[in-house]
Formats: structure tokens, C-alpha cells, sequence
């Protein structure tokens, strides 16, 4: 049994509220009923019916995966569900996408798409675009993977039920993050010197300031990454700044 | 506290608000990243382009911070639009010289404000699971009133969250980066230098982490640096 195309349609824009109510018990287990609940109005009885509240009420129960994949999830839960396959199977089927839903969209996205997008976005802002342009390539090129890829796992999900590990076997998740990963490199390589070089602003008398910064960065960044796990860089760089700006104002008085 | 400073606080409350929900909760679309949330902030304060100075400058910070699942990360949607409000702030008042010292400070204005952010997402996940309790024999009971409820009150409260966070901030940083930038006594391109540097140092950190296990990424990395070398030479 599969879902009309309007509660297709309305699973999927719920899928974008997915995390509206994480917490660190349930993690996203309310946001996955959430998104699978309008397919289950479609279980005989309809939304009042004993098979939509057993269904819905499984449903509520921890889970865990990246945001983003959880449509995969959500579609072959739905899928299971009015194909009335039995509960308990239906849970443990739950339980087993947890892990690789996780580290697969984790390492697909957050450690591969977004970095290069945001370096992309980096790299238009060192060659000069205009900010209107930079927004636009950075939410667009952005989008485009964030929206299809929710859009596919919806729909594979529905089409594949219980057999849904198979999807994950496809080369986007087997080769993507290798692929992506280059690519980061090549435009990190691009988006830092462009970057900060606007950043710094124009001038001809820069150039060994430029390169006083770039000896000053290798070497913070090796410190850092050989620091690895013990220092954020976010929380250092808020440190010396707070001194910086302490200094620079102080000095005023002193 | 002016009622006009309450007015002037406002839309970009709204706009941290919006911003801040983005992060997490809906739509994670990433309009909550520095470059484009301080962007956004610094146009609705008249002036985009010292709003995207201080994104990208922000952004080469947030490339470290990746929000996986439950870690705690720095909360960057409402804590750039702080950032550009203030950057467009200082330009408002014609103090255009002082761009330098109020990029010092507004970065810095922003990390405080992506740290306490971070705190206060923990807070509102706390604040959902003890809802979540709460709803549990409804939830059991298979009440999509209770499903749709839960999803409702901690959007709600997100937005309240990002919102609140982003005006006191404001309220609390607009007068101290103004009174800084007027006492500023380090050169103007020093001061870019050192802010950028910082940044770059993170950023170099931080594409380290996540590229060098790939084979090869080593080689892209330096065939990127000769591009961007190449790039910043014509560009200046």
C-alpha cells in the first residue's frame, strides 16, 4: 500500500520541522511521528482508529539519525506501517537505521557538503562578488543537495519499505564524501588567501602583512590540529580576541 | 534603556528570531550561517557590505563547528545577526574610519553570543524533554494532539529563545563596541591583520580536520593555494 501524493506531499514539508522538538531523551523520536503521521491517517480506521494510535504511539519512541537522511526513515517507516507489517518487527527495523542513518548523513553532509559550500561561498567572496551573490550561491548551491536529498529519501523510502538499507549502498554515500572531500580541499586552498586578503582590504603595501598572516596562520593551525580534541579553535580565537580588544582600549588610558 | 533603542532593537531581534530557529530546528536550511545571517543583519542595518565582512570573517570561525546531533556547538544564526547589526551599527553613526575596530569587536560581540546561544539550545533540550515527559501517557496513547503539540511549543520556544538572545545582546553590546571603537589605539590595518589571522588560523585548523583523511586532498589543497594565490594577485 503506498500514500496519496497529498500526504506525500505533506510528510515531506513536515520533514523540514523535524527536530522542532529535540530533546535528549527522545532525541527526534516526536519529529519522526510527526512527519510519519499523516500516512498513518491512511490505516484502516482512519485517524481515530486503534491501528493509527499503536502505529503512532511506536512512532513517538527514541530515534536518532542526521536530519536530513531521517526522510529515509521516515518514508520506509510509513511504508511499513501500511503495509501492516508486524510491530515488533517494525521496531527493531527502527532501531537498526539509527546508527547508519547517523554516521552516513553526518559524514556526507555536515563534514563534506556543508564545509564546501561554505568555502565555495568563501571563495566568491575573496574573487569580489557582491554580497547579494555570495548569499545566493552559497543558499542555492547549498539547497539544491539539502532539498534533494530529503525529496529522495522520502521517496525511496516509500518505494523500498523494509528494504531500504539497499539505498544507502549507492555511490553518492559510498564515493560522495571521498569526491566531496577533494573538492573541499581544492576550494579551501582557493577561499583562504582570496578571503582573507579582502578581509584585510586593498592596498600595495600589504603584501608583507599578507604573508606575515599566512606564517602566523600555518602555524596556529598546525598548534591547533596538533591540539586536536582539547582546544576549540572557536574558544581560543574568543579568548585572544577578548585580550586584543582589551589591550587595544586600554592602551587609550594607560 | 531609550524607547528608542527598544525600536531600533527590534527587527533584528525578529530577524535573530528567524535566524536562530534556522539552526536546529526548522528549516536548517543554513540561512543561520555567519555569511549569510551577518549579511542579512548588516543590510537590514543599511549596510550589506560591512554585514559580509564580518559573515566571511565569522564563517572561516564556523567552518570548525559542525552540528552534529547532540554535541554542543556555538549557536551562530542569532549571534551573526548580533554581528552585523552592530558592524552596521558603528557605519550608522559615520564613524566609517572606525570599520577596523568595530570588526575587533563585533566578531568578538558574536563569539560571546554564539557561546551563551549554545548554552541556551541545551537549555531549551532540556526544557523539550521535560515536555516530552510530561506528554508521555498521551504520546503512549498513540494522540497526535500531543505529537503535533510537543513540535509546536519547542519551535515556539526556540523562536522566543533566539529572539530574547538577540535583543539582550544587542542591548548589551551596542553601547560597549561603540564606547571600544571610539577609544580604538591599535593601526586599523593591524587590527584586520590580527582579526582575520585568528580567523584563517581556525579555518586552516578546521579543513584540516575535516579533509585530510581522503587520499590525495593533501595535493588539492595546494593546487587550491596556487589558484588562490593566483586569484589574489589579480584581484588586488
Amino acid at each position: 500500500m503506498t500514500a496519496s501524493f497529498k500526504t506525500r506531499w505533506t510528510m515531506f514539508v513536515r520533514l523540514f520541522a523535524i527536530q522542532g522538538s529535540w530533546s535528549y531523551e527522545l532525541l527526534m523520536g516526536t519529529g519522526i511521528a510527526f512527519c510519519v503521521e499523516p500516512a498513518l491517517r491512511e490505516l484502516p480506521g482512519g485517524p481515530d482508529g486503534p491501528a493509527y494510535r499503536e502505529a503512532l504511539a511506536r512512532q513517538c519512541r527514541y530515534f536518532n539519525a542526521h536530519p536530513y537522511l531521517a526522510s529515509l526513515a521516515v518514508g520506509a517507516l510509513a511504508r511499513a506501517e501500511l503495509d501492516r507489517v508486524p510491530g515488533p518487527t517494525i521496531e527493531r527495523f527502527r532501531t537498526a537505521l539509527c546508527g547508519p542513518l547517523g554516521s552516513v548523513g553526518d559524514r556526507l553532509i555536515w563534514a563534506g557538503w556543508l564545509p564546501v559550500c561554505s568555502l565555495l561561498a568563501l571563495a566568491a567572496f575573496g574573487a569580489g562578488a557582491r554580497s547579494g551573490l555570495v548569499i545566493a550561491l552559497f543558499l542555492g548551491v547549498y539547497n539544491l543537495g539539502h532539498v534533494a536529498l530529503r525529496a529522495w529519501g522520502l521517496r525511496a523510502g516509500m518505494s523500498r519499505g523494509l528494504r531500504v538499507a539497499g539505498a544507502l549502498g549507492g555511490p553518492v554515500f559510498r564515493r560522495g564524501p571521498e569526491y566531496i572531500a577533494r573538492a573541499g580541499a581544492l576550494l579551501a586552498g582557493i577561499a583562504l588567501p582570496a578571503a582573507l586578503a579582502r578581509v584585510i582590504g586593498p592596498g600595495r603595501d600589504m603584501e608583507g602583512l599578507i604573508y606575515g598572516i599566512l606564517l602566523v596562520t600555518a602555524l596556529g593551525s598546525v598548534t591547533l590540529a596538533r591540539l586536536h580534541g582539547r582546544v576549540e579553535g572557536w574558544r581560543a580565537s574568543m579568548v585572544v580576541l577578548a585580550a586584543f580588544v582589551l589591550y587595544a582600549v586600554a592602551r587609550q588610558h594607560g | 534603556m531609550t524607547g528608542e533603542t527598544l525600536i531600533d532593537v527590534l527587527p533584528f531581534a525578529l530577524l535573530g528570531a528567524v535566524l536562530g530557529v534556522d539552526v536546529v530546528t526548522f528549516p536548517q536550511a543554513m540561512f543561520s550561517r555567519p555569511i549569510v545571517a551577518a549579511t542579512v543583519s548588516g543590510a537590514l542595518g543599511g549596510h550589506a557590505q560591512y554585514g559580509l565582512l564580518l559573515g566571511a570573517t565569522l564563517e572561516l570561525i564556523a567552518l570548525e563547528t559542525l552540528p552534529f546531533g547532540a554535541s554542543r556547538y556555538p549557536e551562530w544564526g542569532s549571534a551573526s545577526v548580533v554581528g552585523g547589526a552592530l558592524m552596521a551599527s558603528v557605519s550608522v553613526h559615520g564613524e566609517t574610519s572606525g570599520v577596523s575596530a568595530a570588526l575587533a569587536c563585533s566578531v568578538l560581540a558574536a563569539l560571546v553570543t554564539a557561546w551563551v546561544g549554545g548554552w541556551s539550545m541545551v537549555g531549551l533540550r532540556k526544557l523539550n524533554a521535560i515536555w516530552a515527559r510530561a506528554a508521555a501517557p498521551a504520546l503512549e496513547a498513540g494522540s497526535s494532539r500531543a505529537v503535533v503539540g510537543l513540535q509546536l511549543r519547542g519551535m515556539s520556544a526556540d523562536l522566543l529563545r533566539g529572539g530574547l538572545l538577540t535583543a539582550v545582546a544587542l542591548l548589551v553590546f551596542r553601547p560597549v563596541v561603540a564606547a571600544s571603537v571610539g577609544v580604538w589605539s591599535v593601526d586599523p590595518r593591524l587590527t584586520r591583520a590580527l582579526v582575520v589571522g585568528i580567523a584563517s588560523t581556525v579555518a586552516v585548523g578546521a579543513t584540516w580536520k575535516v579533509f585530510h583523511a581522503t587520499t590525495g586532498a593533501i595535493w588539492f589543497f595546494i593546487a587550491g593555494l596556487i589558484g588562490g594565490g593566483a586569484l589574489v594577485a589579480m584581484v588586488r
